[in-house]
């Protein structure tokens, strides 16, 4: 970085105190299932940094994931776009259009060139030319392609972007094909979920802009810290589906006790995603905790599983009771999933001591 | 002067969607020509075919994630209407709350966050004193944040937020822009309350979450609502560690939202659109465009199949005349239509005839330039979207449209706040036909719906309190029930205007899938007629202080609150057509 002031010098110009600043470390360390000593690591390179440039390109998308960015309570969006990030391009919220709004992008770009964060939503379609889908007269397969260029890293976020979503559902009209089918020379961190949860989106930022580098991902590219186990893992119903007390249909006596949901489709056991510990809307509830199974939105080709109220056909893995899952599903909050996860796994250390230079990757 | 040109804005932002507007212009810079184009398909209904239908509310609801519940609920309905599907009050008033949520959350996040901007330069609020800024906060509302310490917080993170260099979301706008005619106090309080309201939205949409787990994208279910009432049996204590959300902590919380929702409108939402209004009272005369108003209504009190029992009526208004609402029926074949003579779709009986969505039929057949491209043939066929008519007449969905629909019906809330904004601004009632109007009336209808809100949860208390908890009618669920084939009709208003799905079952399985979305009605292109559709007869005659920063188009497109990916939809009742598409 060559301009600007400091992620620390703008908080203090903001008010925040050093002492303050540490602890908005401290806790970010604690979201990330870091040892304590990360968060000295993360006050000096966040004090460092000036704050990184993303550039958000919407493409065969509903918005859906734009709006579950400004439900996220910890950050909260505007403390992340006005704290944290410059947010240089995100046509939902920028005020400039049209004209403007191109040179906007242009102009991030090229002063961000090789730093900047790169956020997609939405697949990319990939037929008639790219005339499916285009901004400015330029098809979003071109759009990607130029910005990814200059991009230190890709964020795919929803399962449009991770995995193709619902444009990709079968027959696939558009050819919509997800970002990772286009990229291959960039690192990509896949956010699935149809939306994801707020807190996942807004953590998984964080940690990027905080390390600078990819967190642990599972096989389909998400962060395992999020997506390492299945929500019926989790599940607060998970009691009832070990006695074998399942609902039968919906607003029977079992449904209105809470009973397991697996009888009326529940994906829950097929499904990895935070739902279950995190919970959605400040820990308020989830899907399943509504009355209604999990979907398995943030799953490859869920639009595709055989039906949403089909019940698995086998029974989920007889895994052993997990007694955690009802403290941590009373207890919502990212912070306990992520607590129980290090306990688990122990504080891993594979984090490499973040420094500016790795901001700046 | 200017040479006649074409003023290109692609990307319209602050919208959902993909939207790209071409304004031809005259010599003085005024629009004779507007062309409007989504430019983004996904080809949802095509996907939708020979699925469950019960699946179908997830599918359509991922059509858009701003109005996130309108598609899920119009879609459950249409199975509904198709089976003749009876679900019980709980479940009629749950939906009825959680649209009417939908509508106070989506339109303040529209004013603030979409269309504020339009009105409101957020540089010259750097300018402000925060003593006058407080002393103007409270001579029009008694909200408790408005003390000079308040906003000179809010100016100095701005300021700091400006010095600092990276101006993010705010960089190259048209601050500064001879349109912008609000007072650095006005600016400040407006920026203040932008960021009010981020904070206030995503505590508000706990009442999506309780009923239906999460928020964007709740869950529905045909046949009533998926939360069952824990208020009885292993789960009547409560407490979230049995039984389902929707227990007397979930009712507490509905009831907090409640109350949240009707302070922040009354406080804040109103007081500032009539504050900011007054200032830009020009705009209570242009960019009505076409005086042809459309409602399918919505809320019932009784049945969907009881139109009289809508708390929003259903009907048509021609020409401003509020004097005849035209009855309207979802089902007759002449009545609703969708055109594709301006858009990129083929019929089989010809692109200059209107279709009824239950025989809708749409092939792509993308005709427009080869991307990167700078200009559209509009004179060809220009847009992703159709171009749905009500008897040929090209109409207006919306806010605007519903507070119309009451007024007109003598809707006394209704005529008491519209008399007491036209009366505060000093305009006439032909102000409501503008985009002034459009954005007030987006306003007032929120109250109307906050307080609205209150009755809804009443009900369902003393339905709850005498026993009645059922969510659920099991009656159909099986698709064994079913008949052979059915078709129905689920509508509803969403935020942004009426909206219809129409689905066509045949042995259990989706046969045909349309839905007519109120961005189309108003987005749409030309007709076969060559009428113009809502935004392009609203843009007409619009002059264009410097069409390098054309903020006029702005403002009255953000007036209608675009959402494009709702308004592009696609049906293929033949689906051998689709190998034709060409997929690399």
């Amino acid at each position: 970085m060559d301009k600007g002031e400091t992620l620390l010098e703008h908080m203090e110009r903001q008010g925040m105190s050093r002492r303050t600043f540490l602890k908005y470390c401290a806790s970010l360390a604690s979201l990330m299932a870091l040892p304590p000593s990360a968060a000295a690591a993360m006050a000096e390179a966040l004090g460092k940094a000036r704050r990184p440039s993303v550039i958000w390109l919407p493409f065969q998308e509903c918005t859906g994931c734009t709006e579950s960015i400004t439900r996220s309570h910890s950050p909260s969006v505007e403390g992340l776009i006005f704290d944290m990030i410059s947010l240089d391009y995100q046509e939902t919220l920028m005020a400039a259009a049209g004209f403007q709004a191109e040179e906007a992008l242009q102009n991030a770009m090229k002063e961000n060139y090789g730093k900047y964060v790169l956020i997609i939503d939405g697949s990319v379609s990939t037929g008639m030319d790219g005339a499916y889908s285009c901004i400015g007269g330029r098809s979003n397969l071109d759009s990607l392609q130029e910005a990814a260029k200059g991009a230190a890293a890709i964020i795919a976020l929803g399962t449009c972007a991770s995995f193709g979503g619902i444009p990709k559902a079968n027959p696939n009209p558009t050819g919509a094909v997800p970002v990772s089918d286009i990229i291959k020379d960039k690192p990509i961190i896949n956010i699935s979920g149809c939306p994801p949860i707020p807190v996942v989106i807004t953590g998984v930022i964080a940690h990027y802009l905080t390390f600078g580098t990819v967190p642990e991902l599972d096989k389909h590219g998400r962060p395992k810290a999020f997506y390492g186990e299945t929500i019926h893992d989790r599940c607060y119903r998970r009691p009832f589906y070990d006695q074998g007390k399942f609902a039968k249909t919906f607003d029977d006596e079992g449904a209105r006790n809470g009973w397991c949901l697996f009888e009326l489709g529940c994906k829950g056991p097929i499904t990895y995603n935070a739902c279950a510990t995190s919970k959605w809307n400040d820990g308020t509830s989830f899907p399943i905790q509504s009355g209604h199974g999990c979907i398995g939105c943030s799953e490859p080709d869920f639009w595709d599983a055989g039906g949403f109220y089909k019940a698995l056909s086998t029974p989920a893995n007889p895994l052993k009771y997990v007694a955690a899952a009802a403290v941590a599903g009373a207890a919502a909050g990212v912070a306990v999933s992520f607590a129980n996860r290090a306990r688990k796994q122990k504080a891993k250390s594979e984090h490499e001591t973040a420094t500016t230079s790795d901001l700046e990757k | 002067m200017n040479a006649p040109q074409r003023v290109v804005v692609d990307p319209i932002t602050r919208i959902e969607g993909h939207l790209r507007i071409e304004a031809e212009t005259d010599e003085g810079g005024k629009i004779t020509r507007a062309s409007s184009a989504g430019t983004m398909v996904r080809g949802i209904e095509i996907i939708m075919r020979g699925r469950d239908p019960r699946d179908a509310w997830a599918f359509t609801q991922r059509i858009c994630g701003v109005c996130t519940l309108v598609h899920g609920i119009a879609s459950v309905r249409a199975v509904e209407d198709a089976l003749k599907y009876e679900i019980p009050p709980n479940a009629e008033l749950i939906r009825n709350l959680m649209i009417a949520a939908q509508y106070v959350h989506d339109h303040v996040m529209h004013f603030y966050h979409l269309h504020a901007l339009d009105w409101v330069d957020v540089v010259s609020a750097l300018k402000a004193d925060p003593k006058a800024t407080s002393d103007l906060a409270q001579s029009i509302s008694n909200y408790s944040k408005s003390s000079p310490g308040y906003f000179s917080d809010v100016q100095k993170k701005l300021k700091n937020f400006v010095e600092g260099g990276q101006l993010g979301i705010f960089s190259n706008a048209y601050w500064g822009h001879p349109a912008y005619k609000l007072p650095p106090e006005a600016n400040l309080m407006a920026v203040a309350h932008y960021l009010e309201a981020l904070s206030w939205q995503r505590e508000v949409v706990k009442l999506h979450a309780i009923f239906g787990g999460k928020n964007p994208h709740p869950m529905f279910l045909v046949g009533g609502v998926p939360s069952a009432i824990s208020v009885q049996g292993e789960a009547k204590t409560g407490g979230g560690q049995s039984g389902t959300a929707l227990n007397l902590t979930g009712l507490q919380i509905v009831q907090n939202v409640i109350n949240q929702m009707r302070e922040f409108v009354d406080q804040v939402y109103v007081p500032d659109t009539l504050a900011i209004a007054g200032f830009y009272k020009d705009w209570a005369s242009q960019g009505e465009g076409l005086g042809n108003f459309l409602t399918f209504g919505d809320m019932p009190t009784k049945t969907m199949w009881d139109t009289d029992s809508l708390f929003i009526p259903r009907g048509a208004i021609l020409n401003r005349d509020l004097s005849t609402i035209h009855p309207v029926d979802l089902h007759a074949d002449g009545e609703i239509q969708e055109y594709v003579t301006h858009s990129w779709y083929k019929y089989s009986v010809g692109d200059e005839t209107g279709l009824h969505p239950y025989k809708g039929e749409t092939e792509l057949n993308y005709t427009g330039p080869k991307p990167p491209y700078e200009h559209l043939d509009v004179d060809a066929k220009y847009s992703w979207l159709k171009s749905p008519r009500w008897k040929g007449h090209a109409m207006e969905v919306g806010p605007l449209a519903r507070v119309l629909m009451l007024y007109a019906k003598g809707h006394e809330q209704t005529r008491e706040l519209v008399g007491l904004t036209l009366n505060k601004l000093d305009v006439p009632v032909q102000a409501l036909f503008s985009t002034l109007g459009r954005t007030a009336a987006r306003t007032l209808e929120s109250k109307i719906m906050a307080d609205a809100m209150q009755g809804m949860f009443d009900q369902l208390m003393t339905n709850i309190k005498a026993g009645d908890i059922r969510t659920f009618n099991e009656k159909l669920w099986e698709p064994s029930s079913w008949p052979k084939i059915a078709k129905g009709a689920g509508f509803m208003e969403a935020p942004r205007g009426g909206l219809a799905h129409f689905i066509v079952i045949e042995d259990e399985k989706i046969a045909n899938y349309q839905a007519v979305v109120p961005s189309t009605w108003n987005a749409g292109p030309r007709d076969a007629m060559g009428q113009d559709g809502a935004y392009e007869a609203a843009l007409k005659g619009h002059v264009l202080h410097d069409p390098k920063q054309p903020i006029e188009i702005l403002r009255t497109i953000h007036s209608f609150d675009p959402c494009i990916a709702c308004a592009v939809h696609v049906t293929d009742p033949d689906g051998e057509e689709l190998v034709k598409v060409k997929v690399r």
